[in-house]
């Protein structure tokens, strides 16, 4: 019988006073052997601070305000009840009572800094692209090298080049406008990005790495500001 | 003796292949090495014209690759040097007479007699260009400073690369140092940095070529010829010998110095 008690009743001290926790069986049973575990030890549990927790029990309203009662004779207050239903939550809010043993405080979300970056894979190329050259991927094109006058370069994402573009070259083949171009001197014939083309002017100065993207519908070539872009 | 295969080539037409072909040859022969040209434009020949030669062919390459002749029949020595040959085009035929592995094999018999075989691409990127190309050892590419003859020449450079006889190296012809300096034509080093290829030689424009040419009487044998005296350069580069690059500023003649002296500052 004592053993039984001890199942189905189980006391434990938490930082908001004790915690009940009540096992299988029907509720009168329960309740009863809730209240001959109290009376008991009647000094231990008298002004202590109580909350239950009944599991998968439904308890009415009735049911539970006799408790509450039958509690607070004996000098326990009831404060909180945790229940798997949300009836039974939704009853003892009406109560008056709390259905959450704290406030949980927000967990200090310690994520670890994903540094690892997947990125997107390329076609690299290292060597010069003369006149009548052609490389067209889907992806993205990096080229170490130049792209002459007569060549052409079409990627269906960025292209990337190291050394000086003055063939035609294409980004964004399949319609993508985000796609950009950079090189270390960029003076093609022509640049197109996705439906766009751009006839550039022939520059006269000092050649320097620009990129080029479509802003406002257009395709603008910059000079490459480390400013700026370096922190994107 | 295995001779080394020369081919010169442009892309581009009237670049000064033919020239360069005849005055490299020269140039190699008169320094005691036996050579042969070989003419690759079948059907708009010229090389005989320029070596001076047209008036002696008899079977031409078309001949000796259908089995008309002997090689040695083809031949033509040259008339002012022993050791300098011609093998001339057919003017009445086509690129498609002759294929790649005619023209490996006609060099591999040829290899065994000569230092050096010389071969004149013609123009274009076709046929004939790739019989030229077929058995070259070497490949060199002769552009102008000019954008469409420097765009033909990295193209055909391209092509040199993909067929695997590359790196070509690069001769620019007719730089006009007059020009160059009135910022009105590419300089050696704008021509250079596109390109991307080894230089042997720059060759100055010069009227005395356009002479030669025409009295078949190849510039190189004319060491007072600055053009001459650049295809001189050039074979003895093809040599391996260092060969420091001409300084292109014409030299001031009488007449030029006193135009500067009536018109200070002008040219």
């Amino acid at each position: 019988m004592v053993d039984e008690k001890k199942l189905t009743v189980q006391i434990k001290g938490i930082r908001e006073g004790l915690l009940i926790t009540l096992g299988d069986g029907n509720w009168p049973d329960l309740e009863s052997a809730l209240i001959s575990h109290i009376d008991e030890r009647a000094n231990f549990f008298k002004g202590a601070k109580v909350a239950l927790e009944v599991g998968n029990h439904v308890l009415h309203a009735a049911e539970m305000g006799t408790l509450r009662d039958k509690l607070s004779e004996r000098g326990v207050s009831l404060w909180a009840i945790t229940s798997n239903s949300p009836k039974t939550e939704q009853i003892a809010q009406v109560l008056g009572l709390a259905t959450r043993l704290s406030v949980p405080r927000p967990e200090r979300v310690v994520k670890p800094l994903d540094t690892n970056l997947t990125g997107e894979s390329a076609v690299l190329v290292q060597r010069t692209l003369r006149s009548g050259f052609r490389l067209a991927n889907s992806g993205h094109i990096i080229v170490i090298g130049d792209v002459n006058p007569g060549a052409e370069l079409l990627a269906g994402g960025n292209i990337v080049v190291w050394g000086h573009v003055r063939g035609m070259v294409h980004a964004g083949t399949d319609g993508n406008e985000k796609a950009v171009i950079c090189a270390l001197d960029l003076m093609p014939a022509q640049l197109r990005i996705a439906d766009l083309i751009a006839a550039l002017p022939p520059k006269k100065a000092k050649s320097q790495p620009e990129i080029a993207r479509v802003k406002d519908g257009q395709v603008i070539a910059e000079i490459w500001n480390y400013k700026i872009e370096g922190g994107r | 003796m295995t001779a080394t295969v020369v081919t010169v080539t442009s892309g581009k037409g009237g670049v000064g292949k033919t020239t360069t072909t005849a005055n490299i040859a020269v140039a190699l022969a008169v320094d005691n090495s036996k050579v042969v040209c070989i003419d690759g434009d079948i059907g708009l020949r010229n090389l005989d014209v320029v070596l001076g030669l047209e008036n002696r062919i008899v079977y031409d390459l078309v001949d000796v690759v259908e089995g008309r002749c002997r090689l040695r029949q083809a031949m033509i020595r040259d008339k002012r040097m022993q050791e300098l040959f011609l093998i001339p085009a057919a003017q009445t035929r086509d690129k498609s007479s002759v294929s790649p592995s005619d023209m490996v094999r006609l060099c591999d018999e040829l290899r065994q007699e000569f230092d050096w075989i010389l071969i004149d691409s013609p123009a274009g990127i076709e046929r004939g260009f790739r019989n030229a190309i077929a058995p070259a050892d070497t490949v060199l590419v002769v552009t102008n400073p000019e954008v469409s003859a420097v765009r033909d020449a990295d193209r055909i450079i391209g092509l040199i690369e993909a067929e695997e006889k590359g790196p070509a190296r690069l001769i620019i012809n007719r730089l006009k140092s007059t020009m160059v300096k009135r910022g009105d034509m590419l300089t050696a080093d704008d021509v250079l940095e596109l390109l991307a290829v080894e230089l042997i030689g720059i060759v100055p424009d010069d009227e005395n070529v356009i002479v030669s040419t025409n009295r078949g009487q190849p510039v190189a044998l004319d060491p007072k010829s600055r053009a001459g005296q650049a295809f001189i350069n050039i074979s003895h580069r093809l040599r391996g010998e260092k060969v420091p690059f001409l300084n292109l500023e014409e030299k001031d003649g009488f007449f030029s110095r006193l135009t500067k002296i009536l018109h200070p500052g002008g040219a």
